[in-house]
């Protein structure tokens, strides 16, 4: 990804060339450890202040995420998961305080696609085959056609659907345009993907199925993800960090890691993943109850 | 690759379109036949004829008579009928073409500017929709008159027939604006905020999401576009003394209809195969772009 973008600009002159590559190379190293990470501090967000539905959705959130983790947002509906990611993703602005995104304004890293985005629902494109549609990242940022489509097959080989690129997203079960639509974000190599309740329209089995799969592709990119749910053992099963966020206005209230090491379907049954969701559902419940 | 039943359907399909328009052919002459008997006297009998239209080879000429005529050559040493029918038809496509493009140009650039100042939109839709109350047969004049007069800055000679295609584009862009508009909007909230997540600017959002989006409500409107364009053309030739279409025709053989009705009616026949054509086109058109999957697509979200 840097690497592509540092041969962007060929007509620099000899020497401009040389010192214009160290100071890139000074900033990348500056940069280098915050690659993939997530920071938020003090922040707020509060819709349409002015008037007399003002609503504030975020308050006081200060947020953390190391490169490489896996972070679950959770918590009652209303509680601002979705406002907190689409402020990460850069799509709406804080109020108060500052996002930023592997070292750089949440906006500018936006800007820079430095993430992925996957939603609710798989939004492809009904008109663009499977590989049309992970190809459209990459078609916006003016990648040649040849290098597009080898990086699609790698993409579907990847979330193991090389078999379905010239099928129409109709043609494919609900579970399997997810796998398309996480293509997709991940078409490009961001360092960072944010998925808005990806599999909350799957069934259970689906479900299961979807999250073995992801935590795969997860420590086959070691990109950073940050994941909104409303399942308890889905976001033990996932993280090693779960946000446990409180409504009205939107807060942190705990943050617990998950160290279950490397998950298996046996992972499910162990004494160690129920005993985590019994502490990610108490701090749930203890909300409630204050 | 289509397979048997995909033939066998086609080839159903078009039995189905034949048998229709002998049954049709078989009413209009059952018609007569029961006619020509209540005029044979009875009329005064039973109540219910008096009230039926007549049936009589004048009003109604019979279809064989219509075929015939189509052979016939209209004056002394003339072009049969047909050949001047398909002139006709011929001279009223290019004015209705030309309207049709230009029309659905405008119509899809109106429906753009709509989308994009959303203010534009309620102030403007009020004036769009007024704009098809005001009756074709009195703005025809105006714009041909306009032509003549006021267009000799264009670098080309400005000739009637495209005063008539004007007149088109003023009934085919609305459909396209209105359905247009609703196709760019459509979009769920997920695919605009997929596209600003990729940093993408309003014109590779409309490039790659809203115009595509937008077919399905386009095709049709496109259908309803086509024919709108031929009965502006038609009517367009009519009420600007155009002598060249198709509309010139059907007032030609209306003023004689006394003498040949079956000409009048040849040349409907003409106007229906004309407008038949063009919605073909348009599905052609829409099956190589393969819409139907699409709204197939659609219906599952």
């Amino acid at each position: 990804m840097t690497a592509e973008r540092a041969t962007d600009n060929p007509q620099v002159s000899e020497e401009g060339l040389q010192d214009s590559m160290d100071t890139l190379q000074d900033s990348m190293e500056s940069r280098q450890h915050l690659l993939g990470s997530v920071a938020a501090q003090g922040v707020s967000k509060v819709f349409l202040p002015n008037s007399t539905s003002k609503v504030t959705a975020l308050e006081d959130i200060n947020l953390h995420i190391s490169p490489g983790s896996f972070t679950t947002l959770i918590g009652p509906s209303g509680c601002g998961k979705s406002t907190l990611l689409r402020l990460v993703a850069g799509l709406i602005h804080p109020t108060q305080g500052v996002v930023q995104v592997n070292g750089k304004p949440a906006d500018q890293a936006r800007k820079d696609r430095d993430y992925g985005m996957a939603f609710q629902t798989a939004s492809l494109f009904d008109w663009r085959t499977v590989r049309k549609n992970i190809e459209l990242p990459l078609e916006l940022m003016g990648w040649r056609r040849g290098a597009r489509q080898q990086r699609a097959a790698e993409m579907l080989e990847l979330v193991q659907l090389p078999e379905f690129a010239d099928s129409y997203p109709s043609e494919l079960s609900g579970g399997m345009q997810q796998r398309v639509a996480i293509a997709r974000a991940l078409a490009f190599k961001p360092t960072l993907l944010l998925m808005d309740e990806p599999f909350g329209a799957l069934d259970e089995m689906t479900r299961e199925h979807m999250q073995a799969e992801l935590l795969h592709i997860w420590e086959e990119t070691n990109t950073t993800i940050i994941f909104i749910t409303h399942s308890i053992p889905e976001a033990v099963f996932l993280s090693t960090n779960v946000c446990v966020m409180t409504p009205r206005p939107g807060r942190i209230s705990t943050q617990i890691e998950i160290d279950l090491g490397k998950r298996t379907d046996d992972t499910r049954e162990r004494e160690d993943f129920f005993a985590s969701i019994v502490k990610v559902r108490e701090a749930l419940r203890s909300q409630e109850s204050t | 690759m289509p397979d048997i039943r995909w033939w066998r359907k086609k080839i159903l399909l078009a039995c189905t379109g034949l048998a229709g328009l002998v049954a049709l052919a078989g009413l209009y002459s059952l018609y007569k036949v029961i006619g020509r008997a209540l005029d044979d006297g009875q009329r005064d009998w039973w109540f219910i004829g008096s009230m039926l239209p007549r049936s009589d080879d004048r009003n109604m000429p019979p279809i064989r008579d219509i075929l015939a005529e189509f052979n016939q050559p209209t004056r002394e040493g003339g072009d049969p009928l047909w050949n001047l029918i398909f002139d006709g038809v011929l001279f009223t496509l290019r004015e209705a073409l030309v309207g049709f493009v230009l029309g659905v140009v405008t119509g899809m650039v109106i429906a753009i500017l709509l989308m994009r100042f959303l203010t534009l939109e309620k102030g403007a839709m009020p004036y769009i929709i007024a704009s098809q109350t005001v009756p074709l047969i009195a703005i025809a004049p105006i714009i041909v008159i306009w032509g003549r007069k006021n267009f000799d800055f264009l670098p080309w000679e400005w000739q009637d027939w495209m005063s008539v295609s004007l007149i088109a584009v003023y009934l085919t862009f609305f459909p396209i604006t209105v359905n247009g508009l609703r196709g760019l909007q459509s979009p769920n909230p997920d695919s605009k905020e997929l596209m600003d997540s990729y940093a993408a600017g309003w014109w590779q959002t409309l490039w790659k999401l809203r115009l595509p989006a937008s077919l399905p409500f386009l095709f049709p409107a496109l259908k309803i576009a086509a024919l709108a364009s031929i009965i502006g053309a038609i009517v367009g030739e009519i009420s600007s003394g155009q002598s060249d279409g198709l509309g010139f025709l059907i007032l030609d053989f209306f003023t004689k209809y006394s003498t040949a009705p079956e000409r009048l009616y040849a040349a409907i026949i003409g106007a229906a195969l004309l407008g038949l054509f063009a919605a073909a086109v348009i599905s052609l058109a829409e099956f190589i772009l393969n819409v139907h999957r699409r709204q197939v697509a659609n219906a599952q979200t």
